[in-house]
């Protein structure tokens, strides 16, 4: 588990990545309700103009909660988590699909034990995730 | 179309309460591929300090969804929800939410700013125990895109 001594402002976290295949998105349809067509439906999908089926922004944001949790060592730590959806992440229909892959930095030191982190999340060379940023309370 | 501003600061009625079950939990872990113990094991849960399993940061959205469709999908308003994408999301939190919670959710339009042919409109969200306690604050920005 991490300690709030532990952390130094500037450290960068591990980076980490995700798979995201058809799978995902059809069990994540089902777990959060969000049923929009462009997640599951690529012949809908392109009619609308888009490139293939997409992943749910919410999706990606959880990717980037896990991260962040799992640094922390506590799935409870969590006391902010902010992410603006800055581009698509695009999911071929094949056995890889697609890959989120996050970063982040040691921003703020904050009181209470409050640590701020600075996230990137990127797919394909895009930036999916911008000024995303989680608070997170340490022992 | 043009987004009613009169809403701006609108609060609309409370959901219906919603129990967090431990089932719901771990289908929603399991869908984001997220293996924590806390969010299957009571057991760890409890060793770890909470009174069930916990829910993900994300989980939440399940709950603010329902209500901040209330207020989005108000005719009044005016958002055609088929130029509708997410824009931003964050949500600030007392505590996680575990298995057994039973709260409601509660939205006010908190955002309506035009950006170019864009309207983006945030709602505000509250999760809230049904003995009043504040568990949870969702801000969702939703775009739309101009048909012009």
């Amino acid at each position: 588990m991490t300690t709030f001594a532990d952390v130094a402002v500037g450290t960068d976290l591990p980076p980490a990545s995700y798979p995201v295949t058809r799978l995902s998105l059809v069990k994540y349809c089902g777990a959060s309700g969000d049923f929009n067509v462009i997640h599951w439906n690529e012949r809908i999908a392109r009619s609308v103009g888009l490139p293939n089926v997409i992943a749910h922004g919410m999706f990606t944001m959880a990717q980037a909660g896990r991260y962040v949790t799992d640094w922390a060592g506590d799935a409870g730590a969590m006391r902010e988590f902010g992410v603006r959806f800055s581009a698509m992440v695009v999911v071929p229909d094949d056995d890889t699909g697609a890959t989120i892959e996050l970063s982040g930095t040691v921003e703020e030191k904050l009181d209470g034990n409050l640590v701020a982190v600075a996230l990137t999340a990127r797919s394909r060379d895009a930036k999916v995730l911008s000024r995303a940023r989680a608070v997170v309370r340490l022992p | 179309m043009a987004v009613n501003a009169s809403y701006l600061g609108r609060t609309f009625p409370a959901t219906e309460p919603y129990e967090v079950s431990r089932v719901k939990i771990a289908d929603f872990a399991e869908a984001i591929g997220d293996r924590n113990p806390l969010y299957t094991d009571a057991g760890a849960a409890k060793a770890a300090g909470y009174p069930d399993v916990i829910a993900p940061p994300t989980f939440p959205i399940v709950i603010t969804m329902a209500a901040s469709r209330a207020a989005i999908g108000d005719p009044g308003l005016g958002i055609d929800y088929a130029m509708v994408v997410h824009g931003e999301q964050r949500f600030t939190y007392s505590r996680p939410l575990h298995a057994g919670d039973v709260v409601v959710a509660q939205s006010t339009i908190s955002g309506i700013r035009e950006v170019g042919s864009m309207t983006m409109v945030t709602t505000q969200t509250e999760i809230k125990t049904t003995g009043g306690e504040l568990v949870c604050t969702g801000y969702g920005t939703l775009v739309e895109r101009g048909s012009e």
